[in-house]
């Protein structure tokens, strides 16, 4: 039996999971409408391959990933391509992105697949499926998993696979294991293997006793070192770091890999895609998505990515007094801009929420030190000194205090008397941290080029100063030559070296002209829709905060 | 419309919550106050309580900030307790009333209201008025049963509003000194310790009655333990550094010091270690701060009830200490996540 270790603080919140783990996962009918956006994955955004018009096949890759961190993207049904365009995504900001429209043609008709033998094949051509199969971690953070299983300098012992599903409402993993564990043992065997790792570790929260059952079950058909471990059910235990910590005892500082400390961790609903691509190569086209709160169905459905959140609601049932839809958990989760948004990678709970379900919390009122945020916060922080530094706009103070180090779990607002939105200060000050520093770091460059600049001029000018007292001199040396011989006067040599060099500062400045003219769209014009999403994101907190301060009872009334 | 942001749900706990709690675990404190000194104290609780409403909602009127939801907070209520628990309850009306009202418009307000006060309130208000009025703060009701001449409820009230007590009495008749002062006055009188606490005045733990209403205090206090509106850090320090410190000077000279036990029980320590020093806003937050916190809190009220001019120390004490919290706070950060074997 695995010893087990406890990390700092954590809550207790009503796990509301029963509702929608009364029915086996059903398959989602096929919509009449996907929107597939190109950037569903923490990295670059995949390069769109496909024309509106193109007829597409299941499984086919629509998106190609870009270098460094990206993910492909695919067509999740047969069908007509009818729009590459921007449309709204499931993303803070509310910004739209770049996505294909596919209007299906029913047929669901898959591209020629073809599985592989892992064990016959190299490390680096099971990452190149992965990668070219979109396979991203679906436990939300949405990294491309073949970077995860790259093998780096450090030997990684443990693997551990996260089934611990701590938030509220969310149980697609607890479905996926009780149904799939067979697929997610076979995918733990493969990164297993990549990562050459001694053991597999499996965190299963102990509220989920069918999920653990069925796993162990799995588990015994494996010839590898796997060990199903019931981890106690407290928020966030399904935090990477924190299950690391309460599996191993080892603690993973905020920026720090955890494979430096020889742990890797996973979803469990990534290893059975990573299975189910190398095994079938089936590119990653569907998730498991629990769909629950105020639906008269609650349960988990396998949903196409890009069907319409609002098809997927509608087929649970939605009730009428539902106002806004949450995706992911009620403690972490993200309120969608839209119920038009699609389904992506990372979507693996929608909330329908409704003002009875989630009532507006009551006006904030000063912070009154209770520390009860500092009680239950994971990291080991002092959130009420983060909140005091974020108000005060104290940033240096706050990253001195590690607000950078904040998971944004939630707690401390969950447990706050003073019902202060702490998590909405942490990320108002994080951003206003990374613009200044996006400025600052744009102003040393511009400041090095000015330097540069004056350098030159000065240079240029010392030059002109030289040339100039050498014409000097020697038209001096003339003139008491000519004075000396007391020839004819010599007007025209003297003028035609002037008329050259004003030739070639004309050409210099038109050459300068163009060059800036070229280089001035780059700067603001030309943004990613990456950049603009994230400057958008941005804005959309400071005006949040803005907001937030305003309703907080401390400000003056009206 | 209120933004629409994770985490979406929170416990349904409220700072008004809080306060009333703290309110309650007074409660056995104050009846066993009334049993031993009769009822006067609910006169000056009530005259407190009423004069901290009027003044908060007239600071914050004052001040532009929404009046009701502060006024519903219950911690104007609180600081008012707390200083009518620290005052003679036979005392001229306006004594209380200027206190509460210097607690909560100088010492709360004028700093930032809620939250933003760096000194104890009620501890202000205490010390404002031992410093200006000596003389009404130094006459405590005696114990019921132990004076020549009891008041009447009636006639207590008369007295508090129109100063006129019954015909030949004078207030040294139906008032005595704290069991703390009489200890102070005796000793420095040159009588033994032990002599002096044979006096009637005194009983088994430390001053009668008083000694009782602590416990009262002491019990409250567990309910706050309990029920973690407090950590155990504040009091077991608090407590465990006064009982050291008087414990060695004890057994130095049992002659001129007396045992810790009756510094445990007499005066204001036990209201100090479970309801001032606890309280969060003027107060550590991390746990090694409340720890030295504490302990110097304990180790100033040891100083100042020796070898101070004023009959007890903890009003001073917390105060004190309440100007090193930013210090303290900074110097005890904890290591966050991940971050606690390095620099090793």
């Amino acid at each position: 039996m695995t010893t087990l270790f406890k990390f700092h603080g954590g809550v207790h919140p009503p796990t509301h999971k029963a509702e929608s783990t009364r029915t086996p996962i059903a398959r989602m009918p096929m919509p009449a409408k996907l929107v597939i956006p190109f950037h569903q994955h923490v990295g670059n955004i995949a390069k769109p391959l496909v024309q509106a018009g193109d007829h597409v096949l299941k499984g086919q890759l629509i998106g190609l990933p870009e270098d460094g961190i990206s993910s492909a993207i695919h067509a999740s049904t047969s069908g007509t391509i009818t729009e590459i365009g921007m449309q709204v995504v499931a993303h803070a900001s509310g910004l739209p992105d770049l996505c294909a429209t596919l209007v299906p043609d029913g047929k669901d008709e898959w591209i020629t697949r073809s599985g592989m033998d892992f064990r016959e094949s190299k490390n680096a051509d099971v990452r190149q499926v992965l990668r070219l199969a979109g396979v991203v971690g679906l436990g939300g953070a949405v990294f491309p998993s073949d970077l995860k299983l790259r093998p780096g300098k450090h030997k990684v012992n443990t693997l551990i696979l996260n089934g611990a599903e701590c938030e509220p409402y969310i149980t697609c993993d607890d479905m996926l294991m009780r149904e799939r564990a067979d697929e997610i043992i076979k995918g733990a065997e493969i990164m297993r293997w990549a990562l050459e790792a001694d053991e597999i570790l499996v965190g299963i929260e102990d509220n989920k006793p069918e999920a653990i059952a069925a796993m162990r079950l799995a588990a015994q058909a494996s010839s590898d070192n796997i060990s199903i471990v019931a981890v106690p059910t407290l928020y966030p235990g399904g935090g990477a770091k924190q299950l690391i910590r309460v599996l191993t005892g080892i603690e993973v500082a905020a920026g720090v890999r955890s494979t430096d400390k020889g742990v890797q961790c996973f979803n469990v609903a990534t290893a059975q895609t990573i299975y189910r691509a190398v095994r079938f190569g089936e590119p990653l086209v569907s998730r498991i998505v629990t769909v629950t709160g105020n639906v008269s169905n609650a349960q988990n459905l396998e949903v196409l990515i890009g069907t319409p959140v609002s098809d997927v609601v509608a087929y649970a049932g939605v009730l009428p007094d539902t106002d806004s839809y949450i995706m992911g958990g009620p403690m972490m989760g993200l309120p969608l801009p839209a119920a038009s948004v699609s389904i992506v990678k990372a979507a693996n709970c929608i909330i329908a929420s409704s003002p009875k379900l989630f009532p507006p919390a009551p006006p904030a009122m000063p912070c009154i030190r209770c520390t009860r945020c500092a009680e239950v916060c994971p990291a080991e922080l002092q959130p009420q000194d983060l909140y005091w530094f974020a108000k005060a706009r104290e940033f240096g103070k706050a990253q001195e205090f590690s607000l950078f180090d904040c998971i944004e779990c939630g707690a401390c607002s969950y447990v706050c008397p003073s019902h202060i939105p702490l998590v909405q200060y942490y990320r108002f000050a994080k951003s206003e941290i990374w613009a200044r520093e996006t400025e600052k770091t744009a102003a040393d460059a511009a400041r090095v080029r000015f330097e540069f600049r004056e350098q030159r001029i000065e240079r240029e000018k010392q030059e002109k100063a030289e040339k100039l007292a050498a014409r000097e001199k020697a038209a001096a040396e003339a003139k008491l030559a000519a004075a000396k011989i007391a020839s004819a006067p010599a007007a025209t040599p003297v003028s035609a070296p002037v008329d050259e060099t004003q030739a070639k500062i004309q050409a210099a400045i038109e050459h300068a002209r163009q060059q800036a003219a070229a280089i001035k769209p780059k700067n603001t014009e030309q943004l990613t829709p990456q950049q603009q999403a994230e400057i958008a994101d941005i804005e959309a907190r400071r005006a949040r905060i803005h907001e937030l301060a305003s309703t907080e009872a401390e400000s003056p009334k009206e | 419309m209120s933004a629409f942001f994770s985490p979406f749900i929170s416990k349904p706990d409220t700072v008004s919550a809080i306060m009333l709690k703290v309110l309650l675990a007074l409660l056995p404190g104050i009846a066993l106050y009334v049993w031993y000194f009769g009822p006067a104290i609910l006169v000056s609780i009530t005259l407190a309580s009423l004069t901290a409403l009027a003044t908060e909602a007239a600071m914050l009127k004052l001040r532009k900030r929404p009046v009701a939801p502060f006024l519903k907070d219950n911690s104007a209520l609180l600081t008012a307790w707390l200083l009518a628990l620290s005052i003679p309850p036979l005392a001229p009306w306006w004594l209380i009333v200027v206190g509460t009202a210097f607690c909560i418009a100088v010492a709360k307000h004028l700093y930032g209201g809620l939250g933003n006060n760096p000194f104890n309130p009620a501890m202000v208000g205490y010390a404002v008025l031992i410093v200006s009025f000596p003389v009404q703060m130094t006459h405590w009701v005696t114990p019921l049963g132990m004076g020549a001449t009891e008041l009447s409820f009636v006639q207590q009230l008369q007295y508090i509003f129109s100063g006129i007590l019954p015909g030949g009495l004078t207030l040294d008749a139906v008032t005595m000194a704290t069991p703390l002062d009489t200890l102070k006055t005796q000793l420095h009188l040159a009588h033994p310790a032990n002599e002096i606490l044979t006096q009637p005045i005194f009983s088994s733990l430390a001053g009668h009655g008083s000694e009782v209403v602590a416990i009262g205090f002491l019990i409250g206090g567990l309910y706050l333990l309990a029920s973690k509106i407090i950590s155990w850090h504040l009091p077991v320090a608090f407590l465990g550094t006064l009982f050291l410190v008087a414990g060695i000077f004890h057994l130095a000279d049992p002659s001129h010091y007396v045992a810790p036990v009756f510094h445990w029980f007499s005066g204001a320590a036990m209201l100090g270690a479970f309801f001032i020093l606890t309280d969060p806003i003027t107060s550590p937050t991390t746990h090694k701060g409340k720890f030295i916190f504490a302990a110097g809190a304990a180790l100033l009220t040891y100083l100042i009830r020796v070898y101070g001019a004023f009959p007890d120390g903890i009003a001073f004490a917390t105060l004190l200490m309440n100007i090193c919290v930013p210090l303290i706070d900074a110097y005890t950060q904890p290591k966050v996540f991940g971050k606690k074997e390095k620099k090793a």
